[in-house]
């Protein structure tokens, strides 16, 4: 109790002394102009020294900006020490987007896992302006490490490997650090829409117009001269419904593809294990191989090939590799997924087919979109032009390539290569 | 494979030589941005972007002649030896390849104009932007490496100019096609086939910048044991 009053008393007397000292130009101008008064010939002393004291008292007792004062006071109490788990390492790697610290020599201290993900290993000692060469990222690390401005924003796209649209910002790292942060904020989806309906107008449009001319054709006809022929009128119809699936199945390719395009990779760090997708894949697959009288020999596993990347993603591109391969490889009889050696850091898997091949002046271009090599057989195998491409696109995204080797008459090989970790 | 930077202790020395690379990376940066640009006012038929990518040349030129002037003194003013050595020549080989990719960028460019007029099937533009891609894809996985000094990652970046060459080859029997199909198609497709024929060589430029970052950094030379062709010399199409 008495400890109590004492600590008050010692509290209040803090709290007057700061107040004075916060008050103590006003004070002294007061205490000045009193004397002053009392210099030229105002009132006795007594009063005089009354009135400073009068002076003093009310400023010492009187709370000067009460709520913001008490509220400083509160946070500045409540400002405990930073938990020690929470680094600045641990902060960076919480941020979802790609996000680099370096110092003023333009060398990296930390890159977080998003920028890894974003643009390859960045390891620390690197110089930035050798890495972002774009001009316009050249210009805001210049103007950063030159110290012309404290935080900087540009608009940034990066086409290689897969278009990504980023607005960037640099920042000095609290002052004088001597370090900055530059952060990366990926704008691609709200570019992308109207990149995509542009694409889709250029693409689809061309090629929904043969199965819709071919209907419009059959239409008439059945409306004019077949219009009591009941077995071409069967026949047609049919041949309607083939060409009208077929654009269904275009536009979930386009779709598909879009999709792809729109998302960006998922979060990072997700491990998939690629002898489970190919297992999945095979399994999948078996009915239609059978249909088309192949048999698919799965050579991958057992054990297991962990690749960072995303299980849907990756299942889609061998489920299309293995499915070209028993539709366009049927001749051959059997379809191998397998295992192959690679360069050092990377996974390969390759899907062989013993069918025609691919003539050597086609492979380069078998991953443009709607790029077919026979026109014809593509149409009959209900193929859309998009499946490669769609192939493509996944493996690039995860910093892999799509190797393909023919030879006619002896098959095609097409090698998945990931990078593995 | 990453090789730190020597200490010098002389900082003027280091200095420049830091500012040499980043010229250099700049340059890099410059000559991406005008390929690209090119390739896409081919494309899509945009003038006002292919009197940029011209103006943006003078970057290039400019560039590479601060870096000449710059070495040339560096060479006569510090005596460098081993890797700052080699470090400087490079700079000189690496920003006279640069030069000439963003001149072959402005040639692509140039023929935008000759290219817009005519020219029904879209599919030409598709072969060109996919050659594109894959010259591009290789100029920044090696300024990449350029920048990370991993020398092990150039092999992947060599075997990517086969697949450029035999792009090549595919776009330029494609061409070939069209200008028998229709006569109208003649002028067109031989500035595209000059456009292809550009590009191509930009990756070859790629292809020499990794060599000389490859000597930058290890001092021997990348084994020279590649058969390196193009087949167009050897595409005929006769009538059909």
């Amino acid at each position: 109790m008495a400890e109590n009053q004492a600590k008050d008393g010692r509290r209040l007397a803090r709290l007057a002394w700061g107040r004075l000292g916060q008050a103590r130009w006003l004070l002294a101008a007061g205490v000045a102009a009193i004397l002053l008064l009392h210099a030229a010939g105002g009132g006795s002393l007594p009063l005089v020294l009354a009135a400073i004291a009068a002076l003093v008292a009310v400023a010492a007792l009187v709370p000067r900006r009460l709520a913001s004062g008490r509220i400083a006071a509160e946070t500045a109490g409540a400002r405990a020490p930073l938990p020690e788990n929470l680094s600045a390492a641990n902060l960076a790697a919480a941020v979802a987007d790609p996000l680099i610290v370096f110092d003023e020599r333009g060398a990296v201290v930390l890159a977080n896992s998003a920028a890894a993900t974003a643009f390859g290993n960045i390891e620390p000692g690197i110089l930035l302006p050798l890495k972002f060469r774009a001009p316009e990222l050249q210009q805001l690390l210049e103007r950063m490490l030159s110290g012309e401005a404290p935080s900087m924003t540009v608009d940034h796209v990066e086409r290689i490997p897969i278009e990504r649209v980023y607005r960037v910002t640099a920042t000095a790292v609290g002052n004088g650090s001597g370090l900055f942060v530059v952060v990366f904020k990926d704008q691609s989806e709200a570019r992308r829409i109207d990149r995509m309906r542009a694409d889709f107008i250029a693409n689809a449009s061309h090629e929904l117009r043969t199965p819709l001319a071919s209907i419009a054709g059959f239409v008439e006809t059945l409306r004019g001269p077949a219009r009591n022929d009941a077995a071409a009128r069967e026949q047609f119809l049919q041949i309607m419904q083939n060409q009208t699936a077929r654009m269904a199945r275009l536009i979930d390719d386009l779709l598909s593809l879009s999709r792809l395009e729109m998302k960006a990779l998922s979060a990072a760090g997700a491990r998939v294990d690629l002898v489970g997708v190919v297992e999945n894949v095979v399994d999948t697959l078996r009915p239609l191989a059978a249909d088309s009288g192949v048999v698919i020999e799965n050579k991958v596993g057992p054990g297991r090939i962990e690749v960072a990347g995303d299980r849907d993603e990756l299942f889609q591109v061998f489920e299309n590799l293995v499915e070209n391969a028993c539709k366009y490889g049927q001749q051959g009889g059997r379809v191998v997924v397998s295992v192959v050696p690679t360069a050092a850091g990377e996974v390969a898997i390759e899907v062989r087919d013993f069918g025609p091949g691919i003539p050597e002046e086609h492979i380069p271009r078998v991953t443009e979109r709607f790029y077919r090599v026979d026109v014809d057989s593509s149409r009959a195998q209900k193929g859309t032009g998009l499946g490669l491409s769609i192939v493509k696109h996944i493996v690039t995204r995860h910093r892999g390539r799509l190797a393909i080797s023919s030879r006619l008459g002896e098959g095609s090989a097409f090698t998945v290569h990931l990078p593995a970790e | 494979m990453t090789v730190m930077p020597s200490h010098h202790i002389v900082s003027a020395y280091d200095d420049e030589l830091k500012h040499l690379t980043r010229k250099i990376a700049a340059m890099g940066g410059h000559a991406e941005r005008m390929v690209d640009q090119a390739v896409s006012a081919l494309v899509h038929a945009d003038p006002a972007l292919a009197r940029k990518v011209i103006a943006d040349d003078l970057f290039l030129d400019e560039a590479q002649r601060d870096i000449d002037d710059r070495t040339i003194l560096m060479i006569a003013r510090r005596q460098p030896l081993a890797v700052d050595l080699r470090e400087i020549i490079g700079a000189i080989r690496i920003a006279a390849d640069l030069e000439r990719v963003g001149d072959l960028g402005k040639n692509v460019a140039k023929r935008t104009i000759a290219v817009a007029d005519g020219l029904d099937p879209t599919s030409p533009f598709r072969g060109l932007q996919a050659l594109a891609d894959l010259a591009l894809t290789q100029l920044k996985d090696v300024l990449d490496v350029y920048a990370t000094r991993a020398v092990d990652r150039l092999g992947a970046t060599r075997d990517r100019d086969d697949q450029i060459d035999a792009m090549y080859t595919s776009l330029f029997r494609e061409l070939l096609t069209y200008m028998m199909e229709d006569p109208r198609n003649i002028t067109p497709c031989t500035h595209l086939l000059f456009c292809a024929k550009n590009i191509e060589r930009i990756g070859d430029h790629a292809t020499n910048i990794a060599e000389t970052i490859y000597y930058i950094v290890t001092g021997e030379q990348l084994p020279a044991n590649r058969p390196k062709e193009d087949k167009s010399h050897r595409v005929r199409i006769g009538p059909s």
